[in-house]
């Protein structure tokens, strides 16, 4: 599977049209999980612990369960103990809390009910006995000396590690000698930076029902970006094969990485079993800011070196992601980020700190926007006190095909350079910047994965088809896998039709993250449409009495010499007398995710007298390798862009001195709204993933890491203050004006 | 909880006698998200909007009679009211984005009582009148004189308003409001300053500042009102009607802002407010 450098031009790929799902969505008809209620079913609702850490002395359910309407109770005593080495143990416990709470907000019982009223009165009539524990809300306090054990079962990975600790992972990655070569550079630029805890902000709360039946079977349905993860999950937490567990895929209504897990799944089964009946548990936004997933608050410190014609020798950088109370793997990632520059030098120390808070998710490229503000805020100072272009210098110190990312892999063909190129021939660019505003420059990187992935392709009757995959659409993911399919059998992209199959009606594939579906869902789509390609070659070679090495499918037909094309259709309409039903299914595990870098140009103002900045407007460029669906690849650089803008300006969970949240609406957790925002401008850069075969590389992720530092930096040029800390909000930036 | 849409005052009047725990409602803007936020369910809901008076806006004999239960959007749709008031309206068409402006009224606002509301201010500014009804007929009463502190009214139980009074805004008079907020809309007031100024030529001739959100109730700035009156606005003036609003205010430090950020706004949006307005006052406000 393998794409050139200068691509065929194609009938599908590369069009736009409308999204098969489109209609549904605009007319109100998708059903989302809340959307759906089964006869007889029941509401639950959870009680929250109060405190931030906490042992539960003693749980009372009893005048709950005498309650009218309410026929299950459940708390962690429901559940069973995976034992604190199961990989799901972290998942079991923070869905259902045992005998320890660990944040504000921690689920520790819940009550099904007749009505959501119901279930209410009855969770407010449950008694919890706590016993309070210290507990620790920053990384600072987290790895002070002596400072509370966040989490007894957590110890530190990729070291030896005899005792628990708050560290969950540290990694240390070194090439070069940072030392002699910070002696030797003719600048050095040395800061710290923090950015607050965000979430995804996705606009549908998690929900689900669940019935599970008298076979001890449960049907689940769900929002998630991955319904074989809340499969496995759900029958990891309730100690169950996962094959009593069928989970059916809702229309999502985002996720950006925070439905890539769960938390309600495995309380409506067992309230489900319990009580007989089904169960629907929809979260209110109260508590999806509370208890689920914010993408970690971090501290990061960077140093780098350059020379004075602008060449960065070397790169040192501390840093810390606030992963909350249960270990997870964002210093590492944030570590693995670091990929955009030569840096002959480097020198990085990551940490995933451990703190009484909600268990952080992931978010668009998790980590690495973190640890992108910092170096391209540090690489663009460099720039500004050498007056050097920041696309110059970045330009001079990209990295290409063959240089080495922080983890020492090798990149292969990227586009950096030429996102680079492109913002700079932009007009855009080239426009002169607007009276009393100044021009930011800043570029991300993020990696991308591929995973496996399953398709089936049914060729129906009539010459229409079905393209099956098992990969939650949240971006538009279905309209591109109908073009590729389109694509390969020569089809009218409206006569093919795709979904979203349950686990029992497709293969098994992973999650939506990673920016993997088009990629490896594509591929896997790709795989089957040729598979039934050549099916379709030696029925019509069977059929012609010719060999099939002289058939070749071409504009949706068979094509032999000397014969009239066969097209698909009249297969389809023979295949009764060809042998059957023409129909393929493949499956894979995908290699050669391309990497997809992206650079950002913002253009603002900022009101010197109130502190207050306005975008006035805002370029994204990113590698997409080939755009299969261009407008829905313009829709992920848009979106990733105003929510890295909305990081940067106002977003931040801010947190009472108990460890509970202040701001858990979206009034006060403020992303943009329309008006905040100029349109997002987009440029679409095309360097071909070889490893793809129409060159895909996947593009949701990485537009989420420029934004930051682009605001930082133009706020640098047109006020003179360097910001470090998120979110960079009025006060803020007043205060630094102030001190200015 | 029951809902009931009376027809007149009176019934009004004496749904809101014969059920105690009963509220009554316009938008229901703030009530609704406060119930939905664990308040008392009232044990009737009185809604407001059926009764003609209190959704009707009557300019004649030199002022405006205003129903308490007007959606803004209807204000600041009204060109009359607009351009008489431009501050006033603008204040009102602030009020979270178009869907809430449909139904968040004056009397909402006003009975609410959060030191952020944005029609406050330049209410006050403007010397608005509420007509009340009382168990025993009506009563009349200033705004500040509603508003005794956060979410805190001398509305007693079972009065409501029946509308707004305003007088005509006289020759070479006009207001203005300015809010910061750190979006551009949706979002509550960190600081909000309403400004009605009286220009004789260049020079202020009359003023009233009233600021919102840096106190538990919006503030007149006399001292800046002091500071302003028979001087023209040069950079001096200004800075002394911006230091005095500054340091009138006490504000508290949430989530939404600073004391420090407040105090310093406060001053800045009162001096461009004032130039807004004396602008208005002195060449009209189209
Ligand atoms: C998304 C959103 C954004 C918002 N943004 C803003 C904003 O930017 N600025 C702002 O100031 N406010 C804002 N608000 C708050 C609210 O919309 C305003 O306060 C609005 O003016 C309330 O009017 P209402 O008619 O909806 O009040 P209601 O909710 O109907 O009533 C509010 C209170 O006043 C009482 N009340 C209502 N009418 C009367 C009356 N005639 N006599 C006596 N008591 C009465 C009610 O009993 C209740 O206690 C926002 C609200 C939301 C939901």
């Amino acid at each position: 599977m393998t794409a050139t450098e200068n691509p065929p031009t194609y009938t599908w790929v590369g069009t736009r049209p409308i999204r098969h799902d489109g209609y549904d969505k605009v007319t109100g008809k998708a059903r989302f999980a809340a959307d759906l209620d089964l006869p007889g079913q029941l509401r639950a609702v959870y009680v929250r612990s109060p405190h931030a850490h906490a042992r539960i002395v003693s749980i009372n359910t009893a005048a709950a369960e005498a309650m009218p309407g309410v026929k299950a109770v459940v708390t962690g005593a429901d559940f069973p103990d995976l034992g604190a080495a199961d990989p799901e143990y972290d998942v079991s416990v923070n869905v259902m809390a045992r005998d320890t709470v660990y944040y504000h907000g921690h689920a520790v019982a819940a009550v099904a009910a007749t009505s959501r009223e119901l279930a209410a009165d009855a969770a407010a009539a449950i008694v919890v006995e706590y016993e309070e524990l210290p507990a620790v809300f920053t990384i600072d306090d987290a790895m002070a000396d002596g400072a509370p054990l966040v989490n007894e079962t957590n110890f530190t990975k990729f070291v030896k590690a005899d005792e628990p600790s708050n560290l969950s992972t540290i990694t240390n990655l070194e090439r070069g000698e940072v030392d002699d070569a910070f002696a030797a550079a003719d600048l050095v630029v040395e800061r710290e930076f923090t950015t607050a805890a965000v979430h995804q902000g996705y606009i549908e709360p998690h929900a689900c029902v669940v019935d599970t039946g008298a076979d001890g079977r449960a049907s689940v349905w769900c929002s998630s970006q991955g319904h074989f993860r809340v499969r496995s999950s759900t029958a990891a937490v309730l100690g169950w094969d996962v094959s009593r567990v069928k989970v059916t895929p809702a229309e999502i209504g985002g996720g950006f990485g925070g439905k890539t897990t769960i938390y309600i799944e495995p309380v409506a089964a067992r309230l489900s079993e319990m009580a007989g009946r089904p169960v629907k548990i929809v979260m209110t936004r109260d508590e999806v800011f509370r208890a689920t997933g914010p993408a970690p608050a971090s501290k990061v410190r960077v140093k780098v070196g350059a020379t004075n014609d602008g060449e960065l020798t070397a790169l040192e950088a501390w840093m810390a992601y606030n992963v909350g109370a249960f270990g997870n793997v964002a210093g590492l990632v944030g570590a693995m980020s670091v990929a955009s520059y030569k840096f002959p030098n480097l020198k990085l120390e990551a940490y995933s700190v451990l703190s009484n808070l909600p268990k952080s998710a992931a978010y668009r490229s998790p980590s690495a926007p973190h640890a992108a503000f910092a170096i391209e805020s540090v690489v663009d100072e460099i720039a500004q006190k050498l007056d050097i272009d920041p696309i110059e210098l970045r330009l001079k110190n990209a990295a290409v095909e063959g240089d080495v990312t922080a983890m020492g892999m090798p990149h292969p063909r990227i586009g950096f350079v030429e996102c680079l190129e492109a913002v700079r021939e932009s007009e855009h660019y080239q426009s002169p910047v607007p009276d009393g505003a100044a021009r930011g420059i800043a570029a991300g990187f993020w990696f991308n994965i591929g995973e496996q992935s399953s398709a089936t392709v049914h060729v129906n009757e009539d010459g229409t088809a079905t393209v099956i995959t098992g990969s939650p659409d949240i971006g538009g993911s279905r309209a591109s896998m109908a073009l590729m399919a389109a694509e390969e059998l020569g089809l009218d992209v409206n006569s093919i039709t795709p979904l979203v199959a349950d686990t029992e009606s497709v293969g098994f594939t992973d999650t939506t993250e990673g920016s993997r579906t088009t990629f490896a869902t594509g591929m896997a789509v790709v795989q089957a449409c040729r598979d039934l390609i050549d099916d379709m070659r030696s029925r019509a070679a069977t059929t012609l009495s010719v060999d099939v090495g002289e058939v070749i499918w071409a504009d949706g037909a068979a094509v032999a010499e000397g014969h009239d094309p066969v097209p698909l259709a009249s297969i389809a309409a023979q295949s009764k007398r060809t042998g059957g039903p023409l129909t393929a299914s493949a499956s894979l595990n995908a290699a050669g995710a391309g990497p997809s870098f992206a650079v950002h140009c913002g253009d603002l103002a900022v009101d010197e007298e109130t502190g207050h900045t306005k975008v006035l407007r805002y370029t994204a460029a990113q590698d997409a390798g080939t755009a299969i669906h261009p407008s829905y690849v313009e829709g992920q650089l848009q979106g990733g862009s105003v929510q890295g803008i909305g990081w940067a300006l106002n977003e931040e969970y801010v947190l009472n001195d108990d460890g509970s949240l202040d701001n858990a609406s979206f009034l006060d957790y403020r992303i943009p709204v329309a008006s905040d925002l100029p349109m997002i401008e987009t440029i679409i850069v095309e360097v071909p993933n070889p490893s793809h075969p129409y060159g895909v590389r996947g593009v949701g992720e990485t537009g989420i890491v420029p934004p930051m530092a682009t605001i930082a930096n133009a706020i640098s040029r047109a006020a003179g203050i360097r910001m470090t800390a998120l979110p960079m909000s009025p006060p803020h930036v007043l205060t630094a004006l102030n001190e200015r | 909880m029951r809902y009931v849409a009376p027809t007149s005052v009176d019934e009004a009047r004496s749904l809101l006698v014969d059920n105690p725990g009963s509220r009554v409602f316009a938008g229901a803007t703030d009530l609704i998200p406060q119930i939905r936020a664990g308040r008392p369910q009232p044990s009737v809901m009185v809604d407001l909007k059926r009764i003609d008076r209190l959704t009707s806006v009557s300019h004649r004999d030199g002022g405006w009679a205003i129903g308490a239960a007007t959606p803004t959007a209807a204000l600041t749709a009204n060109p009359e009211f607009a351009t008489m008031f431009p501050g006033l309206s603008e204040a009102s068409g602030l009020i979270g984005s178009d869907q809430i402006q449909n139904r968040s009224s004056w009397g909402g606002n006003v009975a609410n009582a959060s030191p952020a509301a944005d029609s406050v201010p330049a209410l006050v500014a403007n010397d608005a009148q509420v007509v009340i009804a009382s168990a025993g007929g009506t009563r009349t009463a200033a705004v500040d004189e509603i508003i005794t502190g956060p979410g805190q009214t001398s509305l007693g139980d079972g009065e409501f308003i029946i509308e707004f009074t305003l007088a005509d805004m006289a020759a070479g008079t006009s207001d203005a409001y300015l809010r910061i907020i750190p979006r551009t809309e949706m979002d509550i007031a960190v600081v909000g300053a309403g400004v009605r100024l009286t220009m004789d030529g260049p020079t202020v001739a009359a003023a009233k500042i009233v600021l919102g959100a840096v106190a538990p109730t919006a503030i007149r700035v006399g001292e800046a009102e002091a500071a302003l009156v028979g001087n023209t606005l040069d950079e001096a003036t200004l800075a002394e009607a911006a230091e005095a609003a500054s340091a009138a205010c006490n504000p508290i430090n949430d989530k939404r802002g600073t004391i420090e950020y407040r105090r310093q706004v406060a001053g800045v949006l009162t001096k461009r407010c004032l130039l807004i307005a004396a602008d208005r006052a002195q060449n009209g406000t189209a």
